[in-house]
């Protein structure tokens, strides 16, 4: 089993969940297919979906929520 | 020029923060710039007098923080506080905690921030000074009688709107009396179902709109305009290219629709700039009050343009206790002015953001020709804030000529390596429905879908 690690095409910052009340997009454990939205990424006002680019299974954040991040920086660590 | 401001605050970033500093140092005024802890490097943080850091990078933790900017505020000691646009500068809250300090707020006091910053009594307050509100039933409708009634009387098409929605959502448009007649106990049930309550009401619906604004100046007693914008070029609601003068307004209407705002302006006792929203409907041929936005606007070089009228230079003028000092007859439109928004984003890819480091940056020059901007060459453009770079202003003699002189200057400015929107506005302006000026809040969108299926631009 390989880890893939997700990386943001853009900087910015990066959300966990939908909406601050609610729960994570993808929780250690969770099933990944390719297209799910792993985060929201804000920049410059616009909130865009990062979408998985491979399946397998999700193992964590490596940002933390509201957090800023760089284009190319890896955000999550899916098996698979 | 005297003014009662020694020491002004600006209370915002990017372009707009330079154009402040620039007015205020015409007046001798001394200048602080607030900054973001991402910020210390924008232009306007060079070129003021002094600068104070007030939070984190996000606007939420900066910019928009009252106590932060209260206490760089006491800490300066500046006795003004300019707030461009957007972030506070429509928070009364704001205006009422900065004038408790004894400080002086560029723009009107706190009261008439909220009573026109509310639709409802904006729509009020219009409608006491007589100017035009787009016709529809006076609050929900009882039934479809009354609904069929309020229909005939301001003619159809009309839209159906639950009185509990927003947004956008629970609206229907009925073209005739047979498609109001089945809409209506729809769309009643729909609202109960979606809002909890079935209350409608009934409105004009626009098919063509132009949106027009009128500049108005106020110094608490007397107020006068500074003509009509049109900004039309819209994508998401989001302007991206405005105009002065309105090229298609009747001469007839122009006078009446300005004489409208500055009715409304008195009518509210307004002090500072101000901006009246309308929509022109060109089917019937009225124009209607939508908002007024009470601060300087991102596109307020256009008026500056065909008036010669120092729009912030008036505003600290005002803002420091001096009368209006220009009379109506004073100001004169003098030709055509136009302005593009040149954004951080990237129109090949449906508008994805793109924020990063500027290698080059060459502007454009000449008569008539001005680039409002907050960056520079080897500047690194955030991605935390919005995505306006600059805005490309242009004046000549007649809209023919200034639309040339537009593309000619398109053509001079250089920003790189990262896209912009200048590619976008050198295809519009050689568009011949932009060139004939036979536009309305729908073209831009509709001729960008349009491009996007013919592949003159992949959509992201």
């Amino acid at each position: 089993m390989a880890i893939h690690k997700a990386e943001s095409p853009l900087p910015g910052l990066l959300y966990h969940k939908p909406e601050p009340d609610a729960q994570p997009f993808k929780a250690p454990g969770d099933a990944v297919a390719l297209g799910d939205t792993l985060a929201l990424i804000e920049v410059m006002k616009s909130f865009m979906p990062l979408e998985a680019e491979t399946a397998g299974t999700f193992k964590g954040y490596l940002i933390d929520d509201g957090e800023h991040i760089d284009a190319g920086d890896h955000f999550c660590e899916i098996e698979g | 020029m005297a003014t009662g401001i020694k020491k002004l605050l600006v209370a915002n970033r990017g372009e707009i923060a330079v154009r402040i500093i620039r007015a205020a140092r015409d007046l001798d005024i001394r200048t602080v710039q607030v900054v973001s802890a991402a910020d210390h490097d924008m232009l306007a943080a060079r070129l003021a007098d002094e600068v104070i850091e007030i939070g984190p990078a996000p606007a939420q933790k900066s910019y928009l923080v009252i106590d932060n900017i209260l206490k760089a505020l006491a800490e300066s000691g500046a006795d003004a506080v300019h707030p461009g646009y957007g972030f506070l500068s429509e928070s009364a809250e704001f205006a009422r905690r900065v004038t408790e300090m004894g400080v002086i707020f560029c723009g009107p006091d706190a009261q008439t921030i909220d009573r026109m910053g509310d639709k409802v009594n904006a729509r009020a307050a219009a409608i006491a000074a007589g100017v035009p509100v787009v016709p529809g039933s006076e609050g929900r409708v009882a039934d479809l009688d009354a609904a069929i009634a309020v229909a005939e009387e301001i003619g159809y098409p009309v839209m159906v709107k639950a009185a509990a929605g927003g947004g956008g959502r629970g609206i229907r448009v009925a073209q005739t009396r047979e498609e109001l007649v089945k809409t209506v106990p729809m769309a009643m049930s729909e609202a109960r179902a979606g809002f909890g309550d079935d209350g409608l009401y009934i409105e004009a619906f626009i098919q063509r709109a132009r949106h027009i604004e009128v500049q108005v100046l106020g110094d608490g007693e007397r107020a006068v305009h500074l003509f009509e914008r049109e900004c039309s070029l819209q994508r998401r609601r989001q302007k991206v290219w405005e105009e002065a003068p309105a090229a298609a307004l009747p001469e007839a209407v122009r006078a009446d629709l300005c004489a409208s705002a500055v009715r409304l302006a008195e009518e509210v006792w307004y002090r500072g700039a101000g901006t009246l929203e309308y929509l022109y409907d060109m089917d019937r041929e009225a124009f209607y009050f939508i908002e007024m936005n009470t601060r300087i606007q991102v596109e307020h070089p256009v008026t500056e343009m065909i008036t010669g009228v120092d729009l912030i230079r008036e505003m600290l003028l005002i803002a420091g206790g001096a009368p209006l000092s220009l009379s109506q007859e004073q100001i004169r439109c003098a030709g055509h002015a136009i302005e593009v928004r040149v954004n951080a984003e990237n129109p090949d890819k449906n508008f994805l953001p793109a924020p990063g480091r500027i290698e080059t940056l060459v502007s454009p020059g000449g008569p008539g020709v001005r680039f409002d901007t907050g960056v520079y060459a080897g500047y690194t453009v955030p991605p935390y804030y919005d995505s306006l770079l600059g805005k490309l202003v242009v004046w000549d003699t007649s809209r023919a000529a200034a639309l040339d002189r537009l593309s000619g200057a398109l053509t001079e400015l250089e920003i790189g390596p990262n896209p912009t929107t200048a590619s976008l506005h050198r295809d519009l302006v050689q568009n011949p429905d932009v060139r004939a000026g036979n536009v309305s809040t729908l073209w831009l969108e509709d001729w960008l879908r349009a491009a996007a299926e013919d592949g003159l631009l992949k959509t992201g």
